[in-house]
């Protein structure tokens, strides 16, 4: 059984885009795009990996990530942020609250693939 | 009236052989030597006053002497005749001044305080100073005294030229009347006592004015004068009559006996006397601003009525015997001196010729010293300073302009008195000037009481009074006293000036029947007093008036009893510790330690001279201002009372360093508020730092959000080889479309930057508002399920603006209904109205509108309002508002209309286009 991954993104195109990648690589790709209710598609989901975008409507990627670390049964789960703001600032935020990598958008699509390569098999 | 005439009388040939012996040289001697004596007097004094150890210069005797300077020449002449022509009514001229010196504790204790408070040197200061320090008050009074007190001083010249001739040429028939010789006799006279006056009189430059050689001299000269009648009364009582019971029954038969009391005419000239007593220049010289001690005015409270008793003594036996045994015809004010000369007592003439001439030249040395005074303090110096520019302060050089202008003064005074005598020519117009004079300064009284008794008297009512008194004194009494014709036509006696009745010179207002001398007297004090208070009660005193009305008027409870002028008692030390709280220790210490060497004197003390106390008033005057400093050592080295006008400069200076202080103050408020509008640019700096930085991050995200799927759509295309075309063209959309939003947001950019930096062209058309709203529609594309509601005849609005910016501020709006309207059947209305000359377009959706804390919000560039999807600019409303506001109308959300609504508000196309 294909390992799940949970995509937690706003923009249309973009989760047609890292679905489509994903997909291809082997991952079951299960998308949310609603910042307010992404804790409970987490909890209901339990994905192996989660790739999060910083600014979601309702609620921003890095709140949501603290809630994702406090919950007992997904604080190991991998996460992978994404952001479209590529300051030194939001590195370091994701990072502290708990993000294992951290992109800025745009992306190459090697790396995303590397990068989710990497978390999954550690 | 007492009458000095020039006509020498006719002796007898006994007495003529006497009188040739007596040769005019030897009286020129006499008078030379007496003059001679005086001067020595004077300058003995002056020593002993300098060396400070002659007490009895202070002693209250010398003081008492000295007020007989009220009795002049015409006294010691004038009384004999006076007795003559009305009985004994002469004693009136001296009961005014014994009654004033008797009761010294009302009036002349009130004026000696006042005037050491005030340090006073002249009526004219006196008065001025009271009513605010007036110098058109100075002034007025200086002239009015000068006025008064001129045709005196000629009196007095006149009387020893006739003393003079009356001696000299007694028996020679021609010569007396020789207008040259009693000319040169006068003017000769007139200048020995000027110069004597200005020796004296300027000797020094005394805060009080004190002349103590003078004092002297003319305390001497009332001995003199005293021995002089006293020796011929004595002389005429045991030596002529044969003693006194022989003289009483004379005088019972004589014709004196049969004058009848007048009681107006007694009480108007013992007020006139006493009036003049306290008014007259010379007076007020040696009563208020001579005297050393208060405590002299009691002991001159009987002494000088027991003077003027003895003075009197022998008016009466002088007179009757006089009148019964010399010729029918001679005049009875050289009686004094042709009596003895009658009966070959040269000695005693030449004493009695002493007297007068003693009475004559007090009068005009102290009354041209206290004139001198008053003209070079309230005329000559105020114009000396205005046009030199020079400051107030007695100091140097002013110094010397003061003592040449005093110089200058007396020598004015003297001589003028002298022309007077030229011009006058001694005649009848003489006769009455003592009591016209008398009259004429009594106008000073007035506001003289008003001013120490009275707060409520003002300058103005001051000024008005004396003008009215002088104008009464002028036209009743100065110009009739020279005698129908002379200068007011008799005509005018009887009709009065332009037939006016009422102002006839001795019958004004219709009062007829007055002796002219108290209907004078009467008018011009009366109206005087009646308008000063009149005037006073109507006018406001200035502040300076109200001070100096309350140190007036409660002189006693701001001045300490007998308070003594002792420059030589400062003390040093005293001056010393002032010093060093002013300067500091160091300071205080070098200047006193250099002033003592510059003296000589080892150690920090030096002598407290002039010269040291003027340069460390300086120095103070550095620190805490002049009049601070003036009055700080004045009271030190004085014990000088601080007077209002030094309370008042330092009141001045005070207001002057606060209104510093204020300034000061102002500035650092000033400083402060330029630092507060500093804090608060800085601040609107930060944020604007903190808005681009947002901004820069909005933009950022805004760009790679497309630049996102573009990249990684076109990777896949680029690296993967199995994707089928479905997914080709999917993708190839996609790519595309994310390009064209990209596109999008970059023109918007632009748009915004032109905007905000005004850089903007605007290209203004006509068009209807219907058609510009069709573009819009159509341009935002019918797609989606927005239905749009218009009403189509109420579009039909011309409208004189930017067509195309109007319609892309349209499509904003109505694609972000498209957007973000969740109705399930989305609907927007449109609609338009009229207000005031403003069209208002209303865009209103049916969605969930806007979330109140987020309406203020809407209009900021890349605002994402909650519960909105990410897609979008962020920058169509920010482009709205900036179009809008350039067509020069406004774009506002409309809360509580349901659903989102905008409201575009546009001024009306003017209708002449």
């Amino acid at each position: 059984m294909s390992k799940t991954v949970l995509l937690i993104e706003d923009e249309p195109n973009i989760i047609e885009a890292i679905s489509f990648l994903l997909s291809r690589d082997g991952w079951s790709v299960h998308t949310h795009s609603n910042g307010l209710t992404a804790l409970d598609a987490v909890a209901e989901r339990q994905p192996d990996l989660i790739v999060l975008d910083v600014m979601l409507p309702g609620r921003s990627g890095y709140e949501i990530l603290k809630d994702i670390r406090r919950a007992r049964d997904t604080e190991q789960t991998p996460v992978l942020m994404l952001t479209a703001r590529g300051q030194m600032k939001d590195r370091e935020l994701a990072l502290e609250a708990g993000a294992n990598t951290f992109m800025t958008k745009p992306f190459a699509n090697a790396e995303m693939l590397d990068a989710v390569r990497a978390l999954a098999g550690a | 009236m007492t009458r000095l005439q020039l006509k020498p009388n006719n002796w007898s040939g006994t007495h003529r052989d006497f009188i040739v012996n007596t040769s005019a040289n030897f009286l020129a001697a006499v008078s030379v030597g007496y003059v001679a004596l005086l001067f020595l007097v004077a300058f003995v004094a002056e020593q002993a006053a300098r060396s400070g150890h002659a007490r009895w210069l202070r002693s209250p005797l010398v003081y008492t002497l000295s007020l007989s300077v009220y009795c002049t020449a015409w006294t010691f002449y004038g009384a004999v005749g006076f007795a003559v022509r009305s009985g004994l009514e002469y004693l009136t001229i001296y009961i005014g001044p014994t009654l004033v010196v008797i009761g010294y504790w009302w009036i002349l204790r009130r004026m000696v305080r006042v005037a050491r408070a005030q340090k006073i040197t002249s009526i004219a200061d006196l008065i001025s100073s009271r009513f605010g320090k007036s110098n058109t008050l100075a002034v007025m009074i200086t002239l009015m005294a000068v006025a008064g007190t001129t045709p005196y001083i000629a009196l007095q010249l006149q009387s020893v030229t006739l003393s003079f001739e009356a001696f000299s040429s007694a028996g020679v028939v021609d010569g007396p009347n020789d207008p040259g010789h009693s000319n040169a006799t006068a003017f000769w006279v007139a200048m020995a006592l000027a110069l004597f006056t200005v020796l004296f009189g300027t000797r020094n430059l005394d805060v009080n004015e004190r002349h103590h050689g003078v004092v002297m001299a003319i305390a001497f000269e009332a001995v003199v004068k005293l021995l002089a009648l006293l020796a011929i009364g004595i002389f005429v009582v045991w030596g002529l009559a044969g003693g006194v019971p022989e003289v009483l029954a004379r005088i019972e038969t004589s014709e004196i006996n049969s004058w009848e009391v007048i009681p107006s005419r007694w009480a108007g000239l013992i007020f006139l006397s006493a009036a003049a007593f306290l008014t007259l220049p010379r007076m007020f010289q040696v009563l208020i601003v001579e005297i050393d001690d208060e405590r002299h005015l009691r002991f001159a409270s009987w002494a000088f009525p027991l003077y003027v008793m003895l003075i009197s003594l022998f008016v009466v036996p002088i007179a009757v015997v006089g009148l019964e045994s010399l010729p029918a015809g001679t005049n009875p004010d050289l009686y004094v001196l042709s009596l003895p000369l009658a009966h070959g007592q040269t000695s005693l003439a030449t004493l009695s010729f002493l007297g007068g001439f003693s009475s004559a030249t007090s009068m005009v040395i102290v009354a041209s010293i206290a004139l001198s005074t008053m003209v070079s303090n309230h005329i000559v110096m105020p114009i000396w300073l205005r046009f030199t520019g020079g400051g107030a302060t007695v100091s140097g050089d002013v110094r010397h302009v003061v003592l040449l202008s005093r110089r200058l003064s007396i020598l004015g005074v003297v001589l003028l008195g002298y022309a007077y005598y030229r011009i006058s020519g001694g005649g009848a117009a003489l006769a009455a000037i003592g009591l016209v004079s008398f009259a004429g300064v009594s106008q000073f009284l007035p506001p003289l009481l008003g001013g120490l008794f009275w707060r409520g008297a003002t300058r103005s009512g001051a000024i008005s009074g004396l003008t009215v008194g002088f104008a009464i004194w002028l036209w009743c009494m100065f110009l009739p006293s020279f005698g129908p014709d002379a200068v007011i036509p008799a005509e005018v006696f009887v009709h009065g000036p332009w037939g006016i009745g009422f102002l006839r010179p001795q019958a004004m207002f219709g009062f007829t029947g007055l002796d002219p001398l108290v209907h004078a007297v009467f008018w011009s004090v009366g109206l005087n007093t009646l308008v000063f208070t009149l005037v006073s009660l109507l006018s406001f005193p200035s502040p300076l008036e109200r001070l100096q009305g309350a140190q007036f008027v409660n002189v006693f409870e701001h001045s300490s009893r007998g308070q003594r002028w002792q420059g030589s008692a400062a003390q040093s030390e005293d001056l010393m510790v002032m010093a060093q709280r002013i300067l500091g220790p160091s300071e205080a210490q070098a200047l006193f330690l250099r002033a003592a060497q510059g003296q000589g004197i080892e150690g920090y003390l030096p002598e407290p001279t002039p010269d040291f106390l003027n340069h460390l008033e300086r120095e103070l005057s550095g620190s805490v201002g002049a009049a601070t400093a003036h009055a700080m050592v004045g009271q030190i080295v004085g014990g000088a009372a601080v007077s209002v006008d030094d309370l008042i400069a330092v009141a001045d200076e005070a207001a002057q360093i606060m209104e510093y202080s204020n300034q000061l103050e102002a500035k650092s408020e000033e400083l402060a508020r330029t630092a507060r509008a500093l804090g608060e640019a800085n601040e609107k700096l930060t944020q604007l730092s903190v808005q681009k930085d947002t901004f820069l991050s909005q933009i950022s995200h805004e760009l790679r959000t497309p630049m996102t799927s573009i990249r990684a759509f076109a990777e896949i295309l680029r690296d993967e080889t199995d994707v089928s075309g479905e997914e080709q063209s999917k993708m190839s959309a996609i790519i595309h479309s994310e390009s064209l939003r990209l596109t999008r947001l970059l023109d918007d950019l632009l748009d915004l930057s032109v905007f905000e930096n005004g850089q903007v062209n605007l290209n203004v058309q006509r068009g209807l508002l219907a058609d510009v709203l069709d573009q819009a529609v159509t341009a935002s594309g019918s797609g989606g399920k927005l239905a749009i509601l218009r009403k189509p005849e109420r579009e039909q609005v011309m409208l004189t603006t930017d067509l195309d910016r109007l319609a892309q501020v349209f499509i904003n709006l109505i694609s972000n209904a498209q957007k973000y309207c969740d109705a399930a059947r989305p609907v927007l209305r449109i609609e338009v109205r009229h207000v005031a000359g403003k069209v208002q377009i209303d865009f209103v959706d049916n969605g969930s509108g806007i979330a109140l804390a987020s309406q203020g919000l809407v209009f900021e560039k890349f605002v994402r309002l909650d519960g909105q999807s990410e897609s979008g600019a962020g920058l169509g409303l920010a482009i709205c508002r900036e179009v809008v506001t350039r067509l020069g109308g406004a774009i506002s959300y409309l809360p509580g209309q349901g659903g989102a609504a905008f409201r575009v508000s546009l001024p009306e196309a003017d209708k002449s286009i």
